[in-house]
């Protein structure tokens, strides 16, 4: 069974919310039944101060599913419809302390639903735009139809590529096979074949400029410069996901960084760490730690403690 | 009340009495069953009391047909690449839409690689159409595999049956038993049934151990190449209390027989006629007339499995589900839309799949809870008018959510 929250647990055995809302203004129906996963969100906005009054929700779905929705309608209840619009998915995980990766949809579900009932309410027509494929890369939460999408956009080739573009396979690599397997089924599409030993280099680096390795011994400072050259690079990849990464102190081995904004507090911080280590120690050819900084005080003292 | 088990077919509770028998082979007669001193001088007799009692219960006529492996899914890989490298000119495998993984992925597989796969499809009831299948058999197929028996359903497959035509065209015959033995009696000396898997820890032996059941005689190339255990079909040292622990629960299974196809089904039945009469708008899926004496599954419809299964593990109650969300996967389960159970059906079935330590008191307990947890969801479904606590008319067309 999956890793759930106490807080999952808790809006799923005892929902807020549930039923349709009587006399319901704004109505959004999404999901797909074919996922087992649908949801039909009921509210009822005050027309004259656009307030969400009340809240309902009716899912046909699974423990996460049922949870997210109830969350969903608790956060919205008060809000302007303005503000509820800004309500995004994470929003909805973080409340619930959290979705194991395979259930991240559960919370895309509940803002979809969201913005559906608005449009709804504007007599607008909603229109969804995300497609949803096979979970492949279960460190990241990606999906095949993103993968897809990126090697057409950015003309990937390797398993390599798509890690950079997508983190995909970033984690713990048992995806590799997967990511090879729709890496040769686009390429064929294009007309082209899948080489496993064709080199990353061949491709058109947009967000990670190459950084050659070093192997001479390098001075303390030479050697900070790298690692900030380094966490430079990767940057763009953070900022499109609302993060970013700062370097605070290099003591002996161990790198101690800052995580900020969407990195921070994110589940998926420490695969993000470890990607960001294994990059340097390419780079640099040595062993590296790198730890947030929040850990600096408990392991060193920064005053005392030399270069090893 | 303690915890019920219904979740059989997933795994089972090794027996106290297996337990027993295993420990003396992690303690005292831990030598290697090859070498030549007294902490192994038990260990090769009791390997061959173990294949002896393996050969007992699905009737082989040798007990040196017996190839102990790692696992269910060891011995069906064994089986399908053994039959295609020894057969290198036959590029073809018949199975079925409704197999275990172990079998459908390798199949997948083999596929990328040029073979050609024919999948045998099911009726709505689960059952396959021999004369589709007659014809599929030429001198291209390497090997047919069929299961014994479905996981989810318990649907039994005519695999005497078609182990024999297979054979009249000159065709391989492998049978993923692992759901089969030790539930329904079989009697392999009299079949033409090449190679069977049988899994342990489906009939109260330990996780990890395997069986191949080769018929003398056929073409065979070992997965495992090494040393000479098993006769150099399957190299590797034995995992020898494992294996005398599986010697035991066959034995076992052996005397239960008949209480399995009694009294286990007796509660079966009290259960699924139970819910059918309790719960509106729900059905057993699978061949009613052709199944284990042990399992049912049952489709819960306008609720989704995993919802079911979190509120039946909160009374303490263990089943499993063929819904999407369960495995992670994006399509409810392969053998339910096989079937062409709707989607609104196929997300909420649940497997009760029962052993011979169930009780009947137990089965009232799950009847006095299933109403109420089907209720309880179906108050949230957006295919349910919780007023008149029926279906909305017309389900499918009343809620057509975006993006399907």
């Amino acid at each position: 069974m999956w890793d759930y929250s106490d807080k999952v647990k808790e809006h799923f055995f005892t929902p807020k919310n549930a039923g349709a809302v009587v006399g319901a203004n704004a109505i959004g129906e999404v999901g797909s039944i074919s996922c087992g996963d649908a949801l039909r969100l009921t509210l009822k906005v005050n027309p004259e101060t656009e307030i969400i009054e009340e809240s309902g929700f009716q899912t046909f779905g699974c423990g996460s599913a049922i949870a997210s929705s109830s969350v969903l309608t608790e956060i919205i209840k008060g809000m302007t419809i303005d503000e509820a619009l800004k309500v995004t998915n994470q929003d909805i995980a973080n409340e619930l302390d959290g979705l194991p990766p395979e259930k991240m949809h559960c919370s895309v579900m509940g803002r979809e639903a969201l913005q559906a009932a608005v449009a709804n309410y504007r007599g607008e027509e909603w229109k969804d735009d995300h497609e949803e494929g096979a979970l492949i890369c279960k460190c990241f939460a990606i999906d095949a139809v993103m993968i897809e999408e990126m090697i057409w956009a950015n003309k990937l080739r390797t398993v390599e590529d798509v890690t950079n573009f997508t983190k995909a396979g970033g984690g713990c690599a048992a995806c590799h096979e997967d990511i090879e397997a729709i890496l040769e089924k686009v390429l064929a599409e294009k007309g082209e074949k899948f080489d496993a030993t064709v080199s990353t280099a061949a491709v058109e680096k947009v967000e990670t400029p190459a950084i050659a390795a070093v192997k001479t011994p390098l001075t303390n400072v030479q050697r900070i410069k790298k690692i900030e050259e380094v966490l430079t690079s990767l940057r763009p990849q953070l900022m499109a996901d609302g993060g970013d990464v700062e370097l605070v102190e290099v003591v002996g081995n161990t790198v101690y960084v800052n995580m900020t904004g969407a990195c921070n507090g994110c589940q998926m911080a420490a695969m993000t760490i470890a990607g960001i280590q294994q990059r340097l120690m390419e780079v640099l050819g040595e062993f590296l730690r790198v730890v947030p900084a929040s850990e600096m005080k408990k392991l060193v003292n920064i005053e005392g403690a030399g270069h090893a | 009340m303690p915890d019920i088990y219904l979740d059989n077919n997933a795994t089972t509770k090794v027996d106290p009495a297996v337990v027993d028998v295993m420990i003396p082979f992690f303690l005292e007669q831990y030598g290697n069953p090859s070498s030549i001193h007294k902490f192994a001088d038990g260990v090769a007799k009791a390997l061959k009391k173990a294949r002896g009692q393996v050969q007992e219960l699905i009737g082989a006529e040798h007990d040196s047909e017996i190839i102990f492996t790692s696992c269910g899914t060891e011995s069906d890989s064994t089986a399908i690449l053994s039959a295609i490298k020894a057969q290198p000119n036959r590029k073809e495998i018949i199975t079925t839409t409704v197999e275990h993984a172990a079998i459908l992925n390798l199949c997948e597989n083999l596929e990328k690689e040029g073979y050609t796969i024919h999948r045998l499809p099911v009726d709505k009831c689960g059952r396959l159409n021999l004369d589709a299948y007659k014809k599929m058999l030429s001198d291209q197929v390497a090997i047919v595999s069929v299961m014994w028996a479905n996981n989810e359903t318990g649907t039994i497959f005519p695999v005497v049956e078609m182990a024999e035509m297979a054979n009249s065209a000159g065709v391989m015959f492998h049978t993923d038993a692992v759901q089969a033995v030790g539930k329904i009696p079989m009697m392999l000396q009299d079949t033409k049934i090449d190679m069977l898997s049988i899994s342990g820890h489906k009939l109260h032996a330990p996780k990890g151990i395997g069986v191949l059941y080769l018929r003398r005689g056929t073409r065979y190339r070992p997965l495992l190449r090494g040393g000479h255990q098993e006769r150099g079909r399957r190299a590797g040292t034995e995992n020898t209390a494992s294996i005398v622990g599986l010697g035991k629960a066959c034995e076992m299974a052996m005397e239960h027989m008949e209480y399995e196809n009694v009294q286990v089904k007796a509660m079966r039945d009290k259960l699924e006629q139970g819910i059918i009469a309790t719960v509106p708008h729900s059905f057993i899926t699978g061949d009613l007339n052709n199944r284990l004496p042990n399992t049912t599954d049952i489709a819960f419809e306008y609720i989704e499995g995993e919802a079911i299964l979190m509120l039946l593990n909160k009374a303490g109650i263990a089943a499993s589900s063929g819904s999407a969300c369960t495995s992670g996967s994006l399509e409810p389960s392969h053998v339910m839309r096989a079937m062409d159970i709707p989607y609104t059906a196929a997300h909420g079935t649940i497997r009760f799949s029962f052993s011979r330590y169930n009780t009947m008191s137990e089965v009232d307990e799950v009847l006095k809870v299933m109403p109420t947890i089907a209720a309880t969801l179906r108050k949230l479904s957006p295919y349910w008018d919780s007023v008149t606590n029926e279906p909305v008319a017309n389900p499918e067309a009343a809620f057509t959510p975006t993006f399907k």
